[in-house]
């Protein structure tokens, strides 16, 4: 199968921190590509790359066949992005939320509502069309915000930690969600902090640290790469990344600022 | 973009609120601690007359009965016996200035002699007892000046006798042959508000828009919203553009709710061409458009992003002659005044609005707005693409 998105030799240097060193690997297409990492090894910012928000130091990538730095337009024309925090506006509604987006991605008016009705029902979300995204709770929040990454069915979806702060029910629904996807060939790239739902729902594992690649495998070949009887994902990956816990190393990226003030500790 | 950024601002009603309020308070505050003749009424003024005679008495009632423009009473007079007790209740802060008049002063008059009133303002507030004494000079020399007539008069009559072409003189012109006349470019008395409100106009304007645009995107740099335009398949500079055109919207809006409120409430009468005013509103827009681009990209904080507004924007709102001429300033000030492209806005608004000046008198303003717009845009816009994606 083709490769959707293809790395090489990419590094991020934050004034002399490497937060991405060197890394190369490629997701094929319809693939759920889980990329793992204790707090700041390096995955927002590989992703930040891929969705061309952060320009690399060095090295190539390409996503769905078009070069992060060179043509990012033509990239974000192929891209949905769940991120960390949600894309949605609090003062607008669920629908002009979605009409908004929509209208960025130059869909006609009558395409982009038709859409995202669908996705609102397929989420349960239709009953809340017409209120303000400001009074949802978060699960809501982030079920309208997958719609919208969905509105322009992209071919390559990248979720940063979709169910980071959700109720069971709610994680459990976006989980089938992403097999749905997956049932689609979609490509996913999905970034967790669970090790369960990675191993679940992925079909190949980078597990990432200190801004380098230090595994790649599938699920089933990571947990036999380890010397434990019924290994699990968590056993590898505390395995390969250490049991020391982590210096954040969030202060040299602006964009995970928000994990300092926001209260919500990461540490599982 | 634009539409939804409208649509987000107008959901917020607090804000709306003060949007709204925010201007009048302004007005309003500037109008009344600034005052003009016209503003000052019911002025507690302490008269400590000795004198018995009938010219004093004239007097007193003369400062009794005056009136401002619109009828009310200038002064609200009190009566002292003598200069102690005046002084004592200005420290007392009872009256804001008195007059005396020594026991001998018709009798002076009477004996040809020079009688004086004595003015004994309250030096703890400048703007009043400025007014004050001059109000007071006015009527102790109108006085003065009726005494004098009649006095020149009655030598005219006496010494006619002798010389019959005297007679024919008027004492009026003798003793104040030149007499000053005033040529109005508009019909009635500016008051401040007159002043001020082009100026408020001016930094309404320029406040909604910066203020505006850079709290407009580090806001949704913070929510994250940001990276949502960032991933969409349009342009850095069409997202900014929106972005732009929305505050251009609030701006203008903004600037004409000022105008209506300053011609409802507090009588400003507009007396040039309103389109004039209006391009000169969208060129102030345009002016400022680029600085506000310029610290949304370099701000990565909201709060970032105002506190670096407000050291902008607090100079240029005290030295741009919003609120005091800027005549009035030390040269130094005078000098920056000139840099601040806030001043051009205001003055050319001022011209157009209370002078009815036409844009033969103001284009030296606009070029200079539009210079100075067209050089930051230019520099910011690329900047913002730079700086938006790290």
């Amino acid at each position: 199968m083709e490769n959707i998105i293809e790395v090489k030799n990419l590094v991020k240097d934050f004034n002399g921190f490497k937060a991405v060193n060197d890394i190369s690997f490629y997701v094929k297409k319809g693939e759920v590509f889980g990329f793992l990492g204790p707090n700041g090894a390096g995955k927002s910012t590989t992703i930040r790359m891929l969705t061309t928000l952060t320009r690399p130091t060095s090295g190539q990538a390409t996503v769905a066949g078009h070069d992060i730095v060179n043509e990012p337009a033509n990239v974000r024309e192929h891209i949905g992005l769940v991120a960390e925090k949600l894309i949605l506006y609090d003062r607008l509604t669920a629908m002009e939320n979605l009409m908004f987006f929509g209208s960025l991605y130059h869909l006609p008016k009558k395409e982009t509502k038709d859409r995202a009705m669908k996705w609102l029902k397929i989420l349960e979300m239709e009953k809340w069309a017409h209120k303000l995204a400001g009074t949802f709770s978060t699960g809501m929040k982030q079920r309208v915000n997958i719609a919208r990454a969905l509105l322009t069915e992209p071919e390559v979806m990248f979720l940063d930690e979709p169910t980071l702060g959700l109720d069971p029910q709610t994680s459990r629904s976006i989980r089938d969600f992403i097999k749905d996807l997956h049932a689609h060939s979609v490509t996913v790239i999905l970034t967790t902090h669970i090790m369960p739902e990675a191993d679940e729902l992925s079909d190949n594992i980078a597990i990432i640290d200190h801004g380098k690649i230090i595994s790649i495998d599938t699920p089933a070949g990571l947990k036999a790469s380890i010397k434990k009887d019924n290994a699990t994902l968590e056993d590898v990956f505390l395995q390969l990344t250490g049991r020391n816990m982590r210096d954040d190393a969030t202060v040299h990226i602006p964009s995970a600022r928000g994990h300092m003030f926001g209260g919500k500790s990461r540490i599982r | 973009m634009a539409r939804k950024d409208l649509l987000d601002f107008t959901r917020d009603k607090m804000q709306l609120v003060f949007v709204i309020i925010m201007p009048i308070f302004m007005m309003i505050m500037t109008g009344f601690i600034f005052p003009t003749e016209n503003s000052l009424k019911d002025i507690p003024l302490g008269i400590a007359n000795q004198d018995t005679g009938q010219i004093s008495a004239t007097m007193v009632q003369a400062l009794t009965q005056m009136k401002t423009s619109d009828g009310s009473h200038i002064f609200s007079v009190k009566t002292y016996t003598d200069v102690n007790s005046l002084k004592d209740a200005i420290k007392a802060q009872k009256i804001n200035g008195g007059v005396y008049i020594a026991n001998d002063f018709s009798q002076m008059i009477q004996q040809n002699e020079q009688a004086s009133a004595t003015i004994i303002p309250d030096q703890s507030n400048p703007q009043i007892s400025q007014i004050l004494t001059q109000l007071l000079q006015q009527v102790i020399s109108g006085t003065s000046t009726g005494i004098a007539q009649t006095k020149v008069g009655e030598m005219l009559r006496l010494s006619g006798t002798a010389n019959p072409q005297l007679t024919q003189l008027d004492p009026a012109a003798i003793i104040s042959p030149v007499q000053s006349a005033t040529d109005n470019l508009i019909p009635g008395k500016p008051n401040y508000f007159q002043f001020v409100a082009p100026g408020i106009m001016a930094l309404i304007v320029m406040m909604s828009v910066m203020t505006g645009l850079a709290v407009s995107v580090s806001k949704e740099r913070e929510a994250g919203t940001l990276d949502g335009l960032l991933i969409a398949p349009v342009s850095r500079l069409s997202i900014i553009l929106g972005k732009a055109f929305s505050q251009t919207v609030r701006g203008m809006a903004q600037g004409l709710i000022v105008l209506l409120l300053a011609i409802v409430i507090f009588g400003v009468h507009v007396y040039g061409n309103w389109l004039i005013m209006i391009v000169l509103m969208f060129l102030g827009v345009f002016a400022f458009m680029g600085i506000g681009i310029l610290v949304s990209a370099l701000a990565s904080a909201q709060e970032s992003a105002m506190t670096i507004m407000m050291t902008f924007q607090f100079p240029m709102m005290f030295l741009s002659g919003t609120f005091f001429p800027i005549q009035q300033m030390p040269k130094v000030m005078q000098y920056i005044s000139k840099v601040i492209p806030l001043t051009y806005e205001g003055t050319a608004l001022r011209k157009v609005i209370i002078l009815g000046a036409g844009f033969s008198s103001v284009w030296t303003e606009v070029l200079i707005l539009f210079v100075f717009g067209a050089v930051m845009l230019a520099v910011a816009v690329p900047t913002f693409r730079r700086v938006i994606t790290k």
